[in-house]
């Protein structure tokens, strides 16, 4: 475990460093990696930890995204339009998962989706707000591309360890404990006195909060927003399957899974320009058949094994 | 401790469709009593247990828990009042260990306000049920009767006064019995009100200071073991005219 944590504090060191000596293509990546390291650890709350299947990630992210930009074009300084983007999207997916939570698995999964969806047509639609389909022209950061570049690689970094760091609380806190009883049996868990409404709010508020600031920080950095960008199918599905190529539920699996994902993409991208949504696609269909526990769970059967066969070897009374 | 009962049901009335599955209900049971509510399968035992621990709503009637109205209640309100129960199919949370699924009660529904406190209930508990050597062990690991343990030891850990065992006994041979009903003597010798839905009538006549028997969502009888068994209309819904001299010799033992 320990080596695990060495391994995290060298990325960090790597990330943080870039500007100093990677150019802008090492930088935009960094900040993409940061950036779903923060959507993943944010999903994870409510898909990994609780258990929803949430689809919903770029329902938030587009909310966060649009709600950032019209602050900032309403004349508000960057980083209070990100705050005012977060107290919106905090309080709509509030409202959202009241409805949405009743809905247990599969069923979840399609009214998340759904979100989507609705989110993006309303976005596209609602065209004297927005600017519809011609998108949204957010006020560019002052000071030339080298500093905005800086500026946004930290600003992501700061949402994904503060995402990190929610992580570490609900895994070690009284909540994760409600999370995994609910994960574990619903049922069960309101049996022994978990408030399963109440938890399962605050863990798709939590995941849901991660993804608005995220994309209030992305809305700036790339200065313009349009519909399909914003509530992208795409990333609804991807953020997702990088948890759960590291390991979901668990604290360390996202950003491992991000990592490796982004890594994977970036060759396949620029190797098999026509093919690489294939491959990633068979990458899916693999991993869910083969290593449905993530890429840790391959460290933790090692470590568990020995484990079981001395909690056996206890004598019965 | 104030003199009115720990549970008073009143004119407790539940439907699923067309079928009264709880038909005008009206019982109270007192502190540190142990009924048993006895009847045939489908006569609405379990759905009387889902309507005290707000599982489903009554459609009419009222609960009240040491004189707060719950009626409307939800399960984990219920379990914070202390109205604890076990499920005639057992509902462990599979993947953790048995450790942590008692600890989840303890801390949820028991006075514990932290996990480590809540792990030390947990353990308390778990050595209370004999089940010390799986304290580390996935519940999904355990056998039928160790399951049902933790059931015990899951629902004691949240310091219930009401505790409704639901058929916690069915399935269990006659010498895991004898270690059920020791346990249940055990729990009620604590000070906890026991609420006893059982088939066994073995058990129930061993433990009950007082028999309830329900049929077609009705409450036909209630009263002391031996008058219950020996009422023609319980004979005849339930027991059986042989059973009811077996039992009624069973009784007076």
């Amino acid at each position: 475990m320990r080596t695990r944590y060495v391994l995290l504090a060298v990325g960090v060191a790597v990330l943080v460093l870039l500007p100093a000596y990677g150019g802008n293509y090492l930088v935009r990546f960094g900040t993409f990696l940061c950036m779903y390291a923060a959507l993943a650890l944010g999903w994870n709350v409510i898909g990994g930890v609780t258990g929803y299947p949430s689809f919903a990630t770029a329902a938030f992210f587009g909310a966060g995204a649009y709600a950032g930009a019209l602050l900032q074009v309403a004349h508000t300084p960057m980083p209070l339009a990100w705050a005012g983007a977060v107290v919106f999207v905090a309080a709509a997916s509030a409202v959202v998962g009241i409805m949405i939570l009743r809905l247990r698995g599969h069923y979840f999964a399609v009214g998340s989706i759904a979100l989507v969806e609705v989110a993006r047509l309303v976005a596209s639609s609602w065209s004297d707000l927005t600017g519809g389909g011609m998108g949204l022209n957010v006020p560019i950061l002052p000071g030339g591309p080298e500093y905005a570049g800086m500026v946004f690689l930290y600003s992501m970094f700061a949402v994904a360890a503060a995402a990190f760091a929610a992580g570490l609380w609900i895994e070690h806190g009284k909540l994760g404990f409600a999370l995994r009883c609910i994960q574990q049996n619903e049922d069960a868990a309101d049996m022994v006195g978990v408030n399963t409404t109440a938890c399962k709010i605050a863990a798709f508020v939590l995941s849901a909060v991660f993804a608005g600031a995220t994309g209030a920080v992305y809305a700036s950095w790339t200065a313009y927003l349009d519909p399909s960008d914003a509530f992208s199918i795409l990333l609804t599905l991807k953020v997702p399957v990088m948890a759960m190529l590291g390991g979901a539920g668990t604290v360390l699996g996202p950003i491992v899974g991000v990592v490796v994902f982004q890594a994977m993409e970036e060759l396949l991208w620029s190797n098999f320009l026509e093919m690489h949504h294939a491959i990633l696609g068979l990458m899916i269909v693999g991993l869910i058949f083969f290593l449905p526990g993530g890429l840790l769970s391959l460290g933790a059967h090692r470590r568990r094994a020995p484990a079981r066969a001395t909690s056996r070897e206890v004598p019965a009374e | 401790m104030s003199k009115a009962p720990l549970l008073r049901v009143s004119g407790l009335e539940k439907s699923f469709g067309g079928v009264r599955a709880v038909r005008q209900v009206s019982f109270e049971v007192g502190r540190g009593e142990i009924v048993g509510l006895i009847g045939p399968n489908g006569a609405g035992k379990t759905t009387l247990v889902n309507l005290i621990t707000g599982v489903v709503r009554p459609d009419g009637g009222r609960i009240l828990f040491d004189g707060a109205d719950v009626t409307t209640q939800r399960p984990f309100q219920a379990a914070r009042r202390g109205l604890a129960r076990t499920f005639q199919i057992v509902q462990p949370f599979p993947q953790m260990t048995v450790l942590e699924n008692v600890a989840a009660g303890a801390l949820f529904a028991g006075k514990a306000t932290s996990r480590r406190e809540a792990e030390r209930v947990a353990a308390e508990q778990i050595a209370f049920v004999g089940l010390q050597p799986f304290a580390d062990a996935p519940a999904v690991s355990l056998t039928l009767p160790n399951r049902k343990r933790l059931e015990f030891a899951k629902s004691l850990a949240m310091g219930p006064r009401l505790l409704m065992l639901d058929e916690v006994n069915a399935g269990l041979n006659s010498a895991e019995l004898d270690n059920a009903l020791d346990l249940i003597r055990r729990i009620a010798a604590r000070g906890i009100t026991i609420i006893l839905i059982e088939h066994l009538m073995k058990v129930v006549l061993g433990l009950s200071t007082r028999i309830m028997v329900l049929h077609h969502g009705e409450l036909i009888r209630a009263g002391a073991p031996r008058d219950v068994i020996a009422d023609p209309r319980v004979v005849e819904a339930y027991l059986g005219q042989k059973f009811a001299k077996r039992y009624g010799r069973l009784a007076d033992a």
